[in-house]
């Protein structure tokens, strides 16, 4: 797939276009009232041209941007995570069958929903995508409705050229450029990777084919022969993009860090701040846990199975006979940082956090993973309190 | 007896009653038009003057109670009340935590008194505004203000199914989050106590970019602490947090607690200092 192709920004409206007559629901980045959000593309007039973003803990600005790039922004308020796992779905639905002697009949929800282009998907974020298909879709029992809605997606990816200050991707490998090749199923991680350019010889994207459906997409849309410059200058973008970055997380050895740190002083500083309001979990985009909740109307007649969004956060998340397991915010912070940074990697091999900074940002407390983490580390090396309260 | 004198009979009997309140968390029963006919339908309503001037004789195997105790007339009555009720719930914050008129617990009374009536001696009333679970044993606590119909629904759902209501305690952000809204205070830096107020209300103000007043109390796991130092990076003077907390719900003991370490910290701020 070595070819490189150019899209002009005409291209890229031909490109929605031709998803669109393809079938797909395109999904990408848009903007709505203060943030970029993702939500249906019907055209490019819905892709936030010119607007830039800022984030920090417990911060992110939108700005106007002078070189009308489509894609000059970091990681969106909420990620693709609701395109294939909504916060809440029905699962069953019941109904009571009187001519069955009141007996309930049971009716399975099925997804029945057209294919999924996600359009401008970052790096962090589509390997947030291939780390849920390893949780949801590559285990013994697979989640049926999350199955089918990743069937046939289409990936057009955009390498980050803006990372905000929140990114730390680079850390660990997963952006601000898309590795080609998914590392758990070996297959392609995306179609197209675009890199927009803008520069003296013009406003543009040079799109890198990860599949045949890439080339023919790039075909479709007649965009132009690249050469290996192109590429070159491609790459230039995102090397820059990690450099910028000024977080990061030490990815050699924070798995044995947080598996250290059990009984560290600094949950106590943690819990002090956090606000246990589980904001961090509902943008984090490989958070995966749920709740059932079943509704009945009130003469019993119907009933209906829902699976929500639920966070470690809660106190009811591990309630169980008589009380939670997690009374504390302390024992919550500890559960949600330990199992994104280690022992993730024990269940399923690979981290639970990308690096997309969302925690980070839309945390209203300001709460960064990245100094929660090298706090633990300076402390399980120094090992001492007193070093703990100088972090 | 007829048929549906029978019917009517083995219906549980609803009565709902009014302490100091604006009527509001009633009124949300009357607003379940979809639901009503079937509320109407499961249970016998036998008392609530705000929908049938016809009273049947208690005892009732549930009582909806809205309003605080405020005068010694509603301690007698809470009393009485709670005698001929089965299950007792109580509806909205008025009931649950004293509701706008607990502000009196920071005030003088006497003064109030002196001040807006003309023969203030005709006046028998408390100094303080409560909450109906710090006079008499409740079942189950409803909150809101208003409270929400879909969870009001819920609790007789579960009363009449004789199960636990499924009424989420935690924060206000997990419902803003499921329904997908961008942050306030994040986004746009205006504050909001969704962090440590309890859900409910489906997200009502951050979903129309507002911030959260706080109307469903405190979340399970309040850490006002917390959310009083956002609120001042956020650039909140101690006065605004204060009036924040001193809501609906100032009487939560969360909400009380907050306000009150707030107001001291200012108070010992030296003159020029914070206002
Ligand atoms: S833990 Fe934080 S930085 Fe890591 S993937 Fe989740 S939201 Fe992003
Ligand atoms: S974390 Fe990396 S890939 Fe994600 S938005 Fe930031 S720079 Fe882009
Ligand atoms: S870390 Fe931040 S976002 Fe997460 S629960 Fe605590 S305060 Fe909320
Ligand atoms: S807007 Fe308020 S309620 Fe919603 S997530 Fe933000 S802090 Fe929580």
């Amino acid at each position: 797939m070595d070819d490189i192709r150019i899209l002009t920004p005409t291209d890229l409206g031909t490109l929605i276009v031709e998803l669109r007559t393809s079938g797909f629901r395109v999904m990408g980045p848009t903007r709505r009232g203060d943030a970029i959000v993702t939500a249906q593309i019907r055209s490019v007039s819905d892709l936030p041209q010119g607007v830039g973003d800022t984030q920090e803990p417990a911060e992110y600005r939108l700005h106007d941007r002078d070189d009308g790039a489509y894609f000059g922004f970091a990681a969106p308020a909420q990620s693709t995570k609701p395109v294939f796992f909504p916060a809440e779905e029905v699962v069953w639905r019941g109904r009571r069958d009187h001519e069955r002697g009141g007996h309930f009949t049971v009716e399975r929800d099925t997804v029945d929903a057209a294919p999924i282009a996600l359009l401008g998907v970052r790096s962090c974020d589509l390997r947030a995508v291939q780390i849920h298909d390893q949780v949801l879709s590559a285990r013994h029992f697979r989640d049926a409705h999350y199955t089918a809605r990743r069937d046939g997606t289409v990936v057009i990816a955009v390498a980050c050229s803006h990372p905000a200050a929140t990114c730390f991707c680079a850390s660990l490998g997963t952006g601000p450029r898309p590795a080609a090749i998914d590392p758990q199923t070996g297959q392609p991680s995306y179609d197209l990777l675009l890199t927009e350019v803008i520069d003296d010889a013009g406003h543009r994207f040079v799109a890198e084919i990860g599949t045949d459906a890439g080339r023919e997409l790039a075909d479709a849309v007649e965009a132009a022969k690249g050469t290996e410059t192109d590429r070159a200058k491609a790459i230039e973008i995102t090397d820059a993009a990690a450099a910028r970055q000024t977080r990061a997380i030490d990815r050699d050895n924070v798995h044995g860090v947080l598996k250290a740190s059990a009984e560290s002083t600094r949950w106590e500083d943690v819990a002090s701040r956090c606000l246990a309001c589980t904001n961090c979990t509902m943008v984090c985009p490989t958070c995966f846990c749920t709740t059932v909740s079943d509704v009945s109307d009130l003469a019993g007649e119907s009933a209906e199975r829902h699976r929500v969004w639920d966070s470690c956060f809660s106190a009811d998340f591990s309630y169980i006979h008589g009380g939670p397991t997690r009374e504390s915010t302390t024992a919550r912070y500890r559960q949600w940082i330990t199992h994104k940074l280690s022992s993730w990697q024990d269940q399923f091999g690979m981290l639970g956090c990308v690096g997309c900074g969302r925690c980070i940002a839309w945390c209203p407390a300001g709460i960064d993973i990245t100094e929660e983490a090298a706090a633990l580390g300076r402390m399980s090396v120094l090992g001492s309190p007193a070093s703990a309260a100088m972090t | 007896m007829t048929d549906a004198a029978i019917e009517t009979a083995t219906r549980p009997k609803l009565a709902v009653w009014k302490f100091a309140s604006c009527d509001g968390c009633q009124l949300s029963l009357l607003n379940c038009e979809d639901e009503l006919l079937s509320i109407a339908e499961a249970v016998h309503i036998a008392y609530f003057p705000e929908a049938t001037r016809a009273v049947v004789e208690g005892p009732y195997e549930l009582s909806l109670v809205e309003g605080s105790i405020t005068t010694p007339e509603d301690v007698r009555r809470i009393h009485e009340i709670r005698a001929q009720s089965g299950t007792l719930v109580t509806i909205g914050a008025c009931a649950t935590a004293g509701g706008i008129q607990a502000l009196r617990n920071w005030a003088d009374v006497e003064e109030y008194r002196s001040i807006v009536y003309a023969h203030p001696e005709y006046l028998s009333t408390l100094d303080t505004s409560t909450p109906i679970a710090s006079h008499v044993d409740v079942d189950y606590e409803l909150r809101g203000c208003p409270v929400d119909k879909g969870q009001l629904v819920e609790v007789l759902a579960a009363f009449l199914g004789g199960r636990k209501p499924r009424i989420p305690t935690y924060s206000v952000c997990v419902e803003c989050k499921l329904k997908g809204n961008v942050c306030v205070p994040i986004a746009s830096g205006q504050p909001c106590l969704g962090p440590v107020t309890q859900a409910g209300c489906g997200a009502l103000c951050p979903s129309y970019g507002r911030g959260c007043y706080g109307c469903f109390g405190p979340q399970d796991s309040a850490n006002t602490d917390s959310l009083t130092r956002q609120l001042t990076e956020l650039g909140m003077n101690s006065d605004d947090i204060v009036r924040v907390y001193r809501t609906f719900n100032a009487g939560a003991p969360e909400f009380s607690a907050a306000s009150e370490a707030v107001a001291v910290a200012s108070s010992t701020v030296p003159a020029g200092g914070e206002s």
